[in-house]
């Protein structure tokens, strides 16, 4: 913690500028074009509803992207679909970002029976297919609310990164300053929330936006199939009126290509943050083979987990061989 | 003892699916029984028994107590009677699985072993080479991985059946030219049909693959025991499969029951836009039917698949990790 | 040390190092070892010693081409002399040629009890890899004699062939590690921290096994440790390194008796004296933070 107060203000600028990789520039950019997209848009375009006689006819100086069978503005569509499939994606996001730090930090920090039980709990939800669940539970409830279904989703979704949160929780969990802070007198809640989750929120964040992805994936899949929110538009539900309006067959791709693309680019944005974050979680994965800057430090990264890992056993000899901090010491072992 | 957690742990997931199957209708709102009668209605009248046969099913049962209508619902189980299909009136829903299940063994166990081969191999390559042309190919995998599947359906379906027609837009064989039987025209037409619904599988899950299996090998060349390696002059292939490759495969291996469990959501929509005849078609046949019976048989017949394919890739995984072995 | 009455060097060269130069090619480029020249005998043990980043291990590595990238040779030459005649120009190897000279000629043993055993391949597969790679012809039932025999040399029953390195202690491990590197009767071998992560007893019984198999197969070492009292025992000549340059390189007794360099005093003085008053470590240990 002293260590991050003391960091002056070029350090600081040094570090971001070394995560402002471009990838997650070019993600970050493709992710908010999308959610000012999704917030600005339906403010400015038509009625989606509005049906109009002059049906399935391709992009217009009138409609920018065609019409549906039954003569709805798919701009317009699109616009209130992507603000729908965000919400969702958002709620289950949260949803599922709040189970996976119950269940893994929880069950990781306290250990015993109910880290057991929790990850028994965990493994079991992980395994079993999610969507014929959802399939199943969306079938047998006719009137299907925006936070149903967000719950649905979340209770499907946040089995994965509750397990990788378990094994860093019982990594951190074991490291010098938590036990002293145990032996300290801490309380646990405490302990959790100044030393333990800190430490936990490059992996949270990373799994915050998989659940995002995941999220929305889901919720399309589901509307695709007939089974999303009733009465909101959804880039899913989008695809299931086009599929079932025989977009294909007629050609017409107006209707099809856009939702799916929306889906694709947002996920693709979303995965390169997480690309990002990855990197700066493990730094040997930071790829940019040119620049023998980053090769160098990838290697004091290397070995610095190296003598990390090494410390818990073996003698002190060891430890002075990986631990120095002359600045050519770093390369030697590499 | 290791083995004999595994299993333990297989069969408390077993359990599991069983018991949410069964609570599933009988704790959700609204009761969907009405529905059902109202679609068996149409086909002639409605008998007493049958009634009474589909009430107990959807749990709206109200003489018996919950308790005993589970043991009798785990007592069917084991005699295999997963009850009637409303859709298929009056076909066993086990008939109606039997018939649907190898089509969908068939086409997800094909595109997951074919997926999980080229992922391997392209993703060693990667973390072998970084920095080559194939390292470059890892955001395209990503972007891939984040298009739906069902949506890349579309676009195959569009693009390669409807304008080019290459392919067929849908069904599993032409049921004009060959009927079902283990002969080369039959099969034949299978592999021609299930080509594009494999194709959209294998594309869509492969970036996960390819993308761990590269990371993983970044990492475990920066080992020591590969440098060992290198030291006594081994050829840079067998350093890149038996010491890099083996190692970093570990985890993917291990990582198998999350991404079998995305495959198999991901072509049941699959299967439901080439209306390809396998279980997931049929699952959403059932759900628009309202046929409540097939749809837990079918739910039921994934997750064992799933929990079975697990077990025995948790199997392998003890003879190519000896680590996990002793610990047992 | 009745190991070295009868002595094993023999008065040939089987290394010759001249102004080798290695840089680090990174954004402020790092000349990690500057102009070292020595020579090898055979037989002989030669110590590198100096302290954590000194540049003796990317000096080691130099010898067979073992660096990795951004390290590169930037000058020098390293040559080794054959015992059937013929002088090997080691940089100037790549590709097949480099992979043949390695391990035949010049073996490594790195920290056994780190990580340097693939965790998931068995001691046998590891053993016969050498022989699979270096001696294509020999058949599998030979393979296997000759890894037992390599075992056996080494103090390993050779039951365990079949055992997976997570099985084995730290000091069996690096005992493997040993047996594998006399594989192929090399004439050189480079220890790096051989015994750093083993307990004193173990680093104590390796330390005699290698002095006994150098006197038995009289192969030449070159042994990186940053322990300078333990090379004392071990080595014939010590080579004190300090920011990639050999600052002073003579005999063992000489080295100890007579320094010539302050470094190297100062080295000698940061090891606590069993013999020595109360205190001295500490005076010592404050002596060498001054100099800094």
């Amino acid at each position: 913690m002293a260590q991050t107060q003391s960091q002056t203000p070029s350090r600081l600028r040094a570090a971001l500028g070394r995560a402002l990789t471009p990838s997650l520039v070019i993600g970050a950019g493709l992710v908010l074009a999308i959610v000012l997209f999704g917030l600005i848009a339906p403010f400015f375009v038509a009625d989606p509803n509005a049906v109009d006689n002059a049906g399935m006819h391709g992009p217009s100086a009138q409609n920018l992207l065609g019409t549906t069978q039954t003569g709805q503005d798919v701009l317009a569509q699109l616009a209130w679909a992507t603000r729908g499939s965000l919400l969702v994606g958002v709620i289950v996001a949260f949803l599922a970002l709040f189970l996976s730090a119950f269940f893994g930090i929880l069950g990781g920090y306290l250990g015993g029976w109910l880290d057991e039980v929790f990850s028994l709990f965990t493994n079991v939800v992980l395994i079993l297919p999610g969507l014929p669940l959802m399939i199943v539970i969306g079938s047998y409830v006719q009137q299907r609310g925006l936070l149903l279904i967000a719950i649905i989703l979340a209770i499907t979704s946040w089995a994965a990164s509750a397990r990788v949160l378990r094994s860093q929780t019982l990594s951190i969990r074991n490291r010098d300053y938590v036990q002293a802070a145990k032996i300290a007198g801490e309380k646990p809640h405490r302990i959790i929330a100044v030393e333990i989750l800190p430490n936990l929120l490059p992996v949270m964040s990373s799994g915050f936006v998989f659940a995002l992805i995941t999220a929305i994936l889901g919720e399309a899949g589901l509307s695709f199939i007939g089974l999303g929110v009733n009465g909101t538009q959804t880039w899913g539900s989008m695809l299931f009126y086009a599929q079932n309006g025989q977009a294909l067959t007629l050609g017409a791709w107006w209707w099809f290509v856009p939702p799916g693309l929306m889906i694709a680019v947002l996920g693709g944005g979303l995965s390169l943050i997480n690309f990002s974050i990855d990197g700066i979680i493990n730094p040997r994965l930071r790829n940019a083979p040119k620049q023998l800057k980053r090769v160098k430090q990838a290697g004091k990264q290397a070995e610095q987990e190296q003598a990390e890992r090494a410390e818990g056993d073996t003698g002190p000899d060891e430890r002075d061989e990986t631990s120095g901090h002359d600045p050519d010491q770093e390369e030697v072992a590499v | 003892m290791h083995l004999l957690r595994k299993l333990g742990f297989y069969l408390v997931a077993l359990w599991a699916a069983v018991t949410l199957n069964f609570f599933i209708p009988r704790l959700l709102p609204g009761s969907p029984v009405d529905a059902v009668l109202a679609k068996l209605a149409l086909r002639g009248p409605v008998d007493p028994g049958t009634r009474r046969a589909i009430e107990i099913m959807l749990g709206a049962d109200d003489d018996t107590p919950m308790i005993q209508q589970y043991f009798a619902y785990l007592g069917g189980l084991f005699t295999g009677d997963l009850g009637i299909s409303v859709t298929y009136f009056p076909t066993p829903v086990t008939q109606i699985i039997a018939q649907s299940l190898p089509w969908t063994l068939v086409l997800v166990g094909l595109a997951t072993t074919i997926t999980f081969v080229i992922g391997m191999v392209l993703g060693t390559f990667a973390g072998w080479k970084r920095g080559t042309w194939l390292d470059s190919l890892i955001p395209a995998t990503t972007i891939l991985q984040a298009v739906p599947y069902f949506w890349l359906a579309l676009l195959f379906i569009y693009v390669l059946a409807v304008n080019l027609d290459l392919f067929p837009i849908s069904g599993g064989y032409n049921p004009s030219m060959v009927r079902p039987a283990f002969d080369y025209p039959f099969l034949s037409n299978a592999v021609y049909y299930g080509f594009l619904p494999a194709l959209t599988i294998v594309l869509s899950s492969l970036g996960g693959w390819l993308l761990g299996m590269r990371n993983m090998m970044v990492s475990t060349l920066s080992e020591d025991y590969i440098l060992t390696a290198e030291a006594k002059g081994l050829s840079p292939r067998r350093i890149m499969v038996m010491y890099a490759a083996r190692n970093a495969m570990l985890p993917s291996v291990s990582g198998f029951a999350i991404s079998l469990g995305f495959v198999v959501s991901g072509s049941i929509i699959v299967e439901s836009v080439f209306s390809y005849p396998g279980i997931g078609f049929t699952m959403l046949q059932a759900v628009n039917n309202n046929d409540f019976a097939l749809m837990q048989g079918l739910f039921l017949i994934i997750t064992v698949s799933v929990l079975a394919a697990n077990l025995v890739v948790d199997l392998l995984y003890g003879v190519i990790d000896p680590r996990t072995r002793a610990r047992g | 040390m009745s190991i070295h009455e009868q002595s094993p060097i023999r008065d040939e060269p089987v290394l010759t190092v001249q102004d080798l130069n290695v840089v680090y090619e990174v954004e402020h480029p790092v000349h990690a070892v500057r102009d070292a020249s020595f020579a090898l005998r055979r037989g002989e043990i030669l110590g590198l010693a100096g302290e954590s980043g000194c540049g003796k291990t990317t000096l080691a590595y130099g010898l067979n081409q073992l660096h990795r990238p951004p390290a590169r040779i930037t000058s020098g030459s390293v040559v080794f002399h054959d015992r059937d005649g013929g002088d090997i120009d080691v940089l100037g190897l790549e590709g097949d040629a480099l992979r043949a000279f390695r391990w035949s000629q010049v073996a490594m043993v790195f920290q056994g009890a780190m990580n340097s055993l693939n965790p998931v391949l068995n001691i046998r597969t590891q053993l016969g890899d050498v022989f699979t790679t270096h001696r294509p012809g020999m058949s599998g039932a030979e393979r296997l004699r000759r890894s037992k025999e390599l075992l056996e040399l080494v103090g390993v029953e050779p039951s365990r062939i079949g055992a997976y390195p997570h099985e084995l202690s730290g000091g069996m491990r690096q005992r493997v590690m040993i047996a594998m590197a006399l594989a192929l009767d090399p004439q050189l071998m480079i220890m790096d921290e051989p015994t750093t992560a083993l307990d004193v007893v173990v680093q104590r019984e390796i330390l005699m096994e290698i002095l006994r198999l150098r006197q038995e197969l009289g192969f030449a070492v070159v042994f990186i440790t940053h322990d300078l009292p333990m090379l004392l025992e071990v080595a014939d000549r010590i080579a004190v390194m300090r920011s990639g340059e050999i600052i002073e390189l003579d005999t063992a007794e000489n080295l100890y008796f007579e320094p010539r360099d302050p470094y190297t005093r100062k080295l000698l003085g940061s090891f606590p004296s069993l013999t020595g008053s109360t205190g001295d470590f500490v005076r010592a240990g404050f002596d060498v933070e001054e100099a800094r």
